[in-house]
């Protein structure tokens, strides 16, 4: 019997292999049927393996360890229960997105820039799991971040494609900067990079509050915590769509898991103020995001800006787990631990799912702009309504899967009266209503995406003339959208099956959730609160078909189909319906006057002119203004004046090595 | 056998509800009409609009979509079921642990989800005038009602709906101002979320000024009865809410006799008919704000239950 890490490492050397193959036959027409179905197979296996791992009572971690890397260290890969429940996400992303590619790589113009660097792609997240010391966790780190770039890079040729290519070039590489600075750290003098090592080093809290910060910069960049989000709104879109859905759904979590592996395991026992810091980022975080994405009319940039949104409700579920793992409430971190976890899984079910929703529109109309579609639930029934589940789910509505995170950690939320810090008693009730705000503006904004894209009359002629998609990505859509019920209806065994997670991270668990009655979760006890999403579906089904049977037995049957009535005002352009903008408007006058910067323009034509008057919208990014362009002004003038040293004689670059030489020198003789 | 009963008092209580809310809605009419010394239709008449409209045909937009069609008896669905979980005239019913306060909140969030795509479906402005202005004026209710939820979890320890009316109903719970606090920000999500002056008028016949109305006008025959049964039931929730948590009089335990039951119900219908008159008095007195007046107006209920929180943090016997 295969060892699990051992399983899982030949799932990665063969997508590496699949990534060779993929050059080799990189011009011939079977080439995307032949990736894409063994790279399915392969994430399936791997999900098989790690599923089995975690639902198979969590045995002892094991290890391996290979002959490559640092010559003294070698290359550590370990399988435990937190990278268990990682890698399920990765590979069941990776499977769905595969199985998706079938069909829609069918329609890419350049094959040969995507299919090597896809399987790629998987096996380097697949790693950076794995992976069990620092030298390791970097190399895979940069290897996923560079195969993910060349996919951001796949369509170079469309406009602002390449300027993403380069913000996320920047954004990462200081990432992994940060990532550097916070393993050396840890290491200490020392320099032994095995995880192991640094576990079982004790960290001073000077060392464990600066690892917190690299890490929230490191990890974050990756993820996406405003201010360091600007890349993914840029990059993620760019990317093909079953890429989007891994860059989105999936990579975003491998840098939560990064998060998670320093802060809450390598770092030791946490500290309250650290919590304070990671609330309040994780708050703001979710806010932003979703009125940035609020304010989007790009399809596939909206999906990207409410990735942000969850990876901030992401952290704030972790920052609620560090409050209580401070002050020992083991019972209350598990629950918050256990949510954010949950919410991971959720997102990487219902982002992928819509950002497959968009490549089938994408590929159906060759638009992304909402503003050009319009009606689309004619033209694409079964795609609006896997995409309209999505919605529903991404917006913690009931009976779905988005609602049980959601009401998990407004649960652990009830929990902060236990804090003994005052700072966090009066903190994360704040936090709560910031929550409930996202939660709420999430639902507005996914109103908008559906109802903008699918529903309403046409905007353009290909909206018009859209069709259906084919059966793979159909396939892969619904294979998502019942994930995302199956996780709402049966919260109780996902929440037992992550318990192994916390037990290992936290040393705490939640009461054993599937011997509860009915089906129900009760997280803490029965009297502090209970949901069962099972029963309110049924509750509401049979009320629903109970309402359509006496109405079809009783009322009247007649049904006549006439114009719209719009209170007698018919307006027969398309153009006149609600737009992504005009549905914003009113959330952009209530926050985004301030935040956004936000004036509406109204350009009326002189008297007599027959010109048609405009609205334009004005709207800055504040972030970028304030904090990117001022950053990039002083490199660039920074770079202007060292240009000089570019043309000095052979002498004068003599005497500078040698001035830095002796400056070096005396240095290190005063250091010493 | 304790089963049957209490499948048979959770039934009792779908049923009454279903039954009582159009009358709550008639009986508002009614005393606004008399406070303005107007007749006013019977206190029936909700009854009455609600099956003429039945019987009549429905008219389509031709462009409408299964969506349209679908979602009149989804919202009804949700919000009824929401209804029936919040107790009434009995706690402990058989179902009340289905969903807490915050679960039962979402689910009207559901209701409103579909409701606003609706409005979007037929593709005029109206109906997308409606939608957006709806939509925010949720984004901005409901944060403050997380925290109303907080401020009570933290004076009961629950957010269990038949937990917090039992341990509101006990001796333990005298005069707070925190729950003072709470109360109001309450009325003020309630008022916002169930389309009341001085939010949005429920009567208007001025498009422009109106926000739910606008979101359901392409609907007719009997979508619309089924959406206009969905919104007095609505408002008889958040009535049995305000009722159940800070009121819970006479409201009969879990088990209690057929007596108790009775005496419950009939406590039940005196506080709608004290809320009914109360609402109607308010309305009367009150002008609508402009749109852009209510994210003040919410914001006031935010930090009301805000201030409602730190209090109790304060002092436990605020």
């Amino acid at each position: 019997m295969m060892s699990a890490v051992v399983l899982q490492m030949a799932c990665v050397a063969g997508l590496l292999g699949l990534a060779v193959l993929a050059i080799v036959l990189s011009r011939s027409t079977i080439a995307t049927a032949v990736i894409y179905s063994a790279t399915m197979v392969m994430c399936l296996t791997a999900l098989a393996g790690s599923l089995r791992w975690l639902l198979g009572g969590a045995t002892d971690a094991t290890g391996l360890i290979l002959p490559i890397g640092l010559p003294w260290l070698g290359a550590h890969f370990r399988m435990d229960a937190l990278a268990a429940f990682f890698l399920v996400v990765v590979n069941l992303g990776g499977a769905a997105a595969s199985l998706y590619g079938l069909g829609y790589g069918d329609h890419e113009a350049s094959p040969h820039r995507v299919l090597p660097f896809f399987p790629a792609f998987l096996a380097g997240m697949n790693l950076v799991v794995l992976a069990d010391d620092a030298f390791s966790y970097l190399l895979c780190w940069e290897f996923m971040s560079l195969a993910s770039w060349a996919l951001v890079m796949a369509h170079h040729r469309e406009a602002g494609n390449a300027r993403a290519g380069y913000v996320y070039f920047v954004m990462a590489s200081f990432g992994t900067l940060a990532l550097l600075l916070a393993f050396g750290l840890m290491a200490g003098p020392t320099g032994d990079y095995g995880f192991a090592a640094i576990r079982n080093t004790p960290h001073t809290p000077y060392v464990a509050a600066l690892v917190l910060i690299l890490m929230l910069l490191g990890a974050g960049s990756k993820a996406g915590l405003v201010p360091l989000h600007v890349w993914l709104p840029l990059a993620h879109p760019a990317a093909p769509s079953h890429v989007s859905a891994l860059m989105s759904g999936v990579m975003t979590k491998v840098a939560i898991y990064g998060f998670i592996r320093v802060v809450f395991d390598l770092l030791g026992p946490p500290t309250w103020p650290a919590s304070v810091v990671v609330l309040g980022i994780g708050s703001i975080t979710a806010v932003m995001g979703i009125l940035y994405a609020m304010m989007e009319t790009d399809l596939k940039r909206l999906l990207a800006y409410s990735t942000i949104e969850n990876v901030g409700i992401i952290f704030v579920s972790l920052g609620l787990a560090l409050a209580f793992q401070a002050n020992g409430q083991k019972l209350s971190a598990a629950l918050a631990f256990t949510a954010a976890l949950f919410h991971v899984l959720n997102h990487s079910f219902f982002k992928s799912l819509l950002f497959f929703g968009a490549g089938a529109v994408l590929t159906s109309t060759g638009e992304r702009d909402m503003d050009k579609l319009g009606g689309l639930i004619h033209r694409m029934p079964l795609t609006s309504f896997v995409v309209l589940v999505g919605c529903v789910a991404i917006s913690a509505l009931p009976p779905f899967n988005g609602f049980v995170s959601e009401w998990l950690i407004f649960q652990a939320v009830l929990q902060s009266p236990d804090l003994p810090q005052w700072a966090l008693k009066i903190m994360v009730p704040a936090v709560g209503a910031m929550l409930a705000l996202a939660a709420a503006l999430a639902a507005a904004c996914f109103v908008k995406l559906f109802g903008v894209t699918f529903l309403g009359r046409p905007r353009s002629p290909a909206a018009e003339t859209a069709v259906e998609v084919d059966r793979y990505s159909l396939a892969a859509m619904f294979i998502l959208a019942a994930l995302c019920l199956l996780a709402g209806i049966l919260p109780g065994p996902v929440m037992d099956a992550l318990s192994p997670v916390a037990v290992e991270i936290l040393g705490g668990r939640l009461p054993v959730q599937v011997h509860v009655p009915w089906l129900s979760i009760v997280p803490i006890s029965e009297s502090r609160g209970s949901y069962n999403g099972l029963l309110v579906m049924v509750f509401v089904a049979i009320s629903a078909s109970s309402a359509v049977y006496f109405i079809h037995r009783f009322a009247s049957h007649a049904l006549r189909r006439g114009p719209a009535w719009n209170c007698g005002f018919g307006d027969p352009v398309p153009a006149a319906q609600y737009s992504s903008g005009s549905f914003a408007q009113p959330i952009r006058r209530v926050f985004g006057t301030l935040l956004f910067r936000a004036r509406d323009h109204v350009e009326m034509p002189a008297p007599g002119d027959t010109s048609p008057a405009r609205l334009r919208i004005e709207l800055h990014d504040l972030v970028w203004e304030k904090l990117y362009q001022p950053i990039s002004g002083a490199v660039g003038f920074a770079a202007d004046r060292l240009n000089r040293l570019q043309f000095l004689t052979i002498r004068r670059y003599l005497s500078l090595v040698f001035g830095t030489l002796v400056a070096l020198l005396l240095v290190l003789a005063i250091w010493s | 056998m304790v089963v049957i009963s209490d499948i048979i008092v959770q039934g009792l209580q779908m049923l009454l509800v279903l039954l009582l809310a159009p009358l709550l809605t008639g009986f508002v009419r009614k005393i606004k009409a008399r406070l303005v010394r107007r007749q006013g239709a019977s206190v029936f008449q909700p009854y009455r609009d609600l099956l003429r409209l039945l019987r009549k045909e429905v008219v389509l937009a031709d462009n409408a979509s299964w969506l349209f069609r679908v979602t009149p008896y989804v919202t009804f669905a949700a919000i009824w079921v929401a209804a029936a979980l919040v107790p009434t005239f009995a706690t402990g019913l058989l179902f009340n642990w289905t969903a807490d306060l915050i679960a039962i909140v979402a689910l009207l969030g559901s209701a409103r989800f579909f409701l606003a795509l609706a409005g979007m479906d037929v593709g005029t402005s109206f109906g997308g005038i409606g939608s957006s202005r709806e939509v925010m004026i949720a984004a901005l209710a409901e944060p403050a009602m997380l925290l109303i939820v907080f401020c009570m979890a933290l004076v009961a320890g629950s957010t269990q709906l038949s937990t917090v009316a039992n341990f509101m109903a006990s001796s333990y719970v005298g005069l707070r101002v925190s729950l003072a606090m709470a109360i109001i920000a309450l009325i003020m999500v309630a008022l916002a979320e169930n389309a009341r002056i001085p939010v949005d008028n429920p009567a208007t016949h001025l498009e422009l000024t109106m926000v739910h109305e606008a979101m359901v006008l392409e609907y007719s025959g009997r979508h619309l009865a089924m959406i206009e049964f969905g919104a007095f039931l609505k408002l008889l929730l958040y009535v049995s809410l305000i009722a159940c948590v800070f009121f819970p009089f006479n409201i009969a335990p879990s088990g209690s006799g057929a007596m108790a039951y009775a005496v419950g119900a009939g406590a039940y219908v005196v506080k709608l008919a004290v809320a009914g008159f109360l609402l109607a008095l308010f309305e009367t007195a009150t002008a609508k704000m402009r749109v852009f007046r209510v994210p003040q107006f919410l914001g006031a209920a935010l930090m009301l239950g805000l201030l409602g929180t730190l209090l109790l943090f304060v002092s436990r016997s605020f």
